[in-house]
């Protein structure tokens, strides 16, 4: 080993975007190179869960951790990592706040397993569905058990620092990199335990470039039915755009491509529940008193739960639905 | 039984582990590849808008986002029965293409290439990427840079975002490009042909001029015979956005085509109790176990195997490759499993002729590039080629467009019978009686399992090769025979 600090990254219940987007960082890559050691990092390198069990405590110095707690494997490897490292990142809306894989928890697992083993392709007369511990003639095989609720990382470990986005944006995860091998230099310092890193302190609708007038709400309609004005707030035509309730630091970049927020960066610094911050955003802008009519205008909105909880369903104040405790 | 675990594998997108059995004498007994994870979406996208589908089932891979968001997106179509502009399609197709560009070139420089470049007995130090640019010269690491940026920026223009795509929307996009954006679109799509004939050289000379890969490409080794399955498109040529699924068998005789709304007759999936994954297999065949044949309803889905399934590619330049690689290989089809790795620079090549095609047709800057659906949304069936095989996402919805039931079957799912065989047969080959199990014996274990490109390996360029490694060896009274370590303490 060459003396250089080490650096490892981790995906739990994860799709592989945040990897990718720190790929996107292209030519930064290089400058993680000459200042770590990447001693774990599953999609890149072979190191095994027996390696990292055999390093010291503490010995690794940063780890970025992605993906949701879905299952015990998950939870087992955050401990670990959070052992064997003095700063542990949830980097990710997965890792932050649950992300997509945060939809389960308006199910069961039951109800999850049972859909995917008898989905219309599939061949399963017999109902088969996965055994944790399955008997092989040679010996006992085992797949982790998946939890009745999908956690985020720091409802398992305490976490350092928090990186929301889905994924991150690289301009964002370059000025990380650069942050970090500064403070190596001892040119800087880290910020106080618990920041979010690699994000701003506003909303998204800081950063949109869209016209914002005065919202009255008469109507809820979807990207599909019409052609929304592109320099005027979708919000105000309309579409359920979660900017307002979403932490800024992306951009604005899918409004700027004429859709609306879907929220992946998470909470606002001051809302301690991204939903009911958007939920209070759309009660505001909807131009009625008549409780008839309020009702009308909300059945623009088909599926509240998955639209306002989108990215931060586990890490809500809400956490699940009560589905997800039923058997 | 004593047993070696690999937990988990490495370099690739995604969780598995294999669980190697040894017999008395040292022999496998068995293999078995599990994949221990699970996350729902097939349950989790019930309840949610039909719209959302490209956005949401992005997130089942930030690999290959591109791919899930256009199959959620044709589904889409489908299910509000509207036909989307015609600038639409070649926006659509030409973000595709583009994405095939990084894709492809993320897995032959990152993942694959090294074992070959370096070769599998290399220094695990030097078997990465890393190893590569020393080796080739850092102009190469540069040029492979470029290649994933130039993709990246179309990706974006096009799809809003870098990683996961988000101006698909029922009856076409968002918005479209503007001419300055065309332009550079075009002059990086022609920098990509380059780049992608270059790296078929690049192949040419390191790899088909080594005898000793030659033999291990060509070997029995890594060979399956099994159907092969592909998109192709009115002519037969391999196209990854849109056609109809051609089905071939193992000696090259085409079993049939299906279009989107038809997979249900051909393609069904088995289920084993040990594992969170399904087997897909061919209906008409039929499930007969792990094994290989015409009578066996394996089949893989791959890049090797859309050349397979195909007639020809639809470029010039990756038409010319296509008939060199099957001249050099004696016939279609071709069966051993690392020219995947071949085929899938061919692939690289086409889909840069194919980008500069699409961004060259006057329609791309059209601002017809949606349509306001008006037919009831019902039901619908998207399918596109995913870089590691074929994507099918299907839908129903109520009358509101909220999604009712969902059923995925992911490009690399097809090829989890035949990851589970060539894993197999090479620890067979391998881990004998007498030989000792070394890190180079395991590695050509997992090239049987790369050459697939499991989704994902990371073109990172921090690969410091240190593998940590500690293998067991135990006789069959339990006593330790030989333990082998390196970089652990």
């Amino acid at each position: 080993m060459s003396g250089k600090p080490k650096f490892a990254m981790y995906w739990a219940a994860a799709c592989g975007g945040c990897e990718i987007a720190v790929l996107n960082t292209n030519e930064k890559i290089l400058d993680v190179d000459a200042n770590f050691d990447v001693v774990f990092w599953p999609v890149a390198m072979d190191a095994k869960y027996k390696d990292v069990e055999a390093m010291e405590d503490k010995s690794i110095l940063l780890t970025l951790f992605n993906g949701a707690i879905r299952n015990d494997e998950n939870e087992h490897i955050a401990h670990l990592l959070r052992k064997k490292s003095q700063i542990l990142v949830a980097f990710g809306a997965c890792a932050t706040q649950g992300g997509i894989p945060g939809l389960a928890n308006l199910s069961n697992t039951k109800s999850m397993i049972d859909t995917a083993f008898h989905t219309i392709s599939t061949d399963n007369p017999d109902g088969i569905t996965p055994q944790t511990t399955y008997k092989m003639p040679e010996g006992d095989i085992t797949i982790p058990t998946i939890y009745p609720a999908v956690k985020s990382l720091n409802q398992v470990v305490p976490v350092d620092y928090f990186m929301p986005g889905c994924p991150p944006e690289s301009h964002q995860i370059a000025a990380v990199i650069d942050l970090v091998i500064q403070v190596l230099q001892g040119k800087a310092q880290l910020p106080l335990t618990g920041a979010v890193i690699g994000a701003g302190n506003s909303s998204v609708c800081e950063e949109c470039t869209r016209t914002r007038n005065e919202k009255k709400i008469k109507q809820f309609t979807r990207i599909q039915d019409f052609k929304p004005d592109p320099n005027l707030c979708l919000l105000e035509q309309g579409i359920l755009c979660c900017g307002s309730a979403t932490r800024s630091g992306c951009g604005a970049v899918c409004p700027k491509a004429a859709v609306p927020c879907v929220g992946c960066y998470g909470a606002t610094e001051d809302s301690p529940d991204q939903g009911a911050r958007l939920l209070n955003a759309v009660a505001s802008v909807i131009d009625s008193r008549d409780p008839a009519e309020i009702e009308k205008i909300l059945d623009g909105i088909p599926d509240p739960a998955g639209m306002f909880y989108r990215f931060g369903m586990a890490g809500s104040l809400l956490r699940a639905s009560k589905a997800a405790w039923k058997e | 039984m004593q047993r070696i675990t690999i937990d988990p594998i490495t370099r690739l997108e995604g969780h598995g582990k294999i669980e190697i059995f040894l017999n008395d004498d040292g022999s496998v007994a068995n293999t078995y590849f599990q994949i221990p994870e699970l996350r729902g979406f097939e349950r989790f996208c019930v309840g949610r808008p039909i719209e959302e589908m490209a956005v949401i089932t992005g997130r089942i891979c930030g690999v290959c986002p591109e791919a899930h968001h256009m199959a959620a997106a044709k589904a889409a179509d489908a299910v509000y029965h509207v036909e989307i502009p015609r600038p639409a399609k070649l926006l659509r197709e030409l973000l595709y293409s583009a994405f095939y560009v990084t894709d492809h070139t993320t897995h032959f420089y990152a993942l694959g290439g090294p074992d070959f470049v370096m070769g599998p007995d290399a220094p695990v130090a030097e078997r990465n990427i890393l190893g590569v640019i020393h080796k080739v010269g850092l102009e190469i690491a540069g040029k492979v840079l470029q290649a994933r940026k130039a993709g990246h920026t179309v990706i974006e223009m096009i799809g809003g975002r870098k990683v996961h795509p988000c101006t698909s929307i029922p009856g076409g996009l968002s918005k479209g490009i503007t001419k300055e954006q065309r332009d550079e679109i075009e002059k990086m799509g022609r920098w990509a042909i380059e780049f992608a004939q270059f790296s078929l050289k690049l192949f040419g000379d390191i790899v088909l001029g080594n005898k000793a890969y030659v033999d291990l490409i060509l070997g029995d080794i890594y060979t399956h015979r099994t159907y092969s399955i592909g998109t192709v498109d009115e002519n037969n040529k391999v196209n990854f956005y849109d056609g109809k699924v051609s089905v071939v068998d193992p000696e090259g005789k085409r079993l049939g085509k299906y279009a989107a709304s038809e997979y249900t007759d051909w393609i069904a999936e088995h289920v084993e109790p040990w594992t969170y994954l399904k087997f897909p297999y061919l209906k008409k065949v039929g499930w007969k176990g792990f094994v290989d044949g015409k009578d066996s309803g394996v089949y893989f889905a791959t890049p090797l195997s859309r050349l397979n399934s195909a007639d020809g590619m639809a470029t010039p330049l990756a038409q010319a490759e296509y008939e060199k690689f099957y001249k050099t290989l004696g016939g279609k089809p071709v069966h051993q499993r690392l020219t995947i790795h071949w085929a899938r620079l061919i692939e690289l090549l086409y889909a840069a002729e194919r980008w500069v095609e699409l961004v060259t047709d006057p329609e791309i800057t059209s601002d017809n590039f949606r349509t306001i659906p008006t037919e009831k949304p019902m039901e619908g069936v998207g399918i596109v080629e995913a870089p590691r095989g074929t994507l099918t996402h299907h839908y129903w919805t109520d009358e509101r467009g909220i999604v009712t039931k969902a059923n995925l079957i992911v490009g690399t799912t097809n090829n989890y019978a035949p990851i589970t065989m060539s894993i197999k047969k090479a620890a067979d080959s391998f881990i004998k009686k007498g030989v000792v199990v070394s890190e180079g014996i395991l590695n050509r274990v997992e090239m049987a399992f790369r050459a697939y490109d499991p989704c994902f390996g990371c073109a990172t360029h921090s690969l410091p090769g240190q593998m940590p490694l500690q293998v067991t060896i135990r006789d069959a009274r339990g006593e330790v025979v030989q333990v082998l370590r390196q970089f652990c303490d």
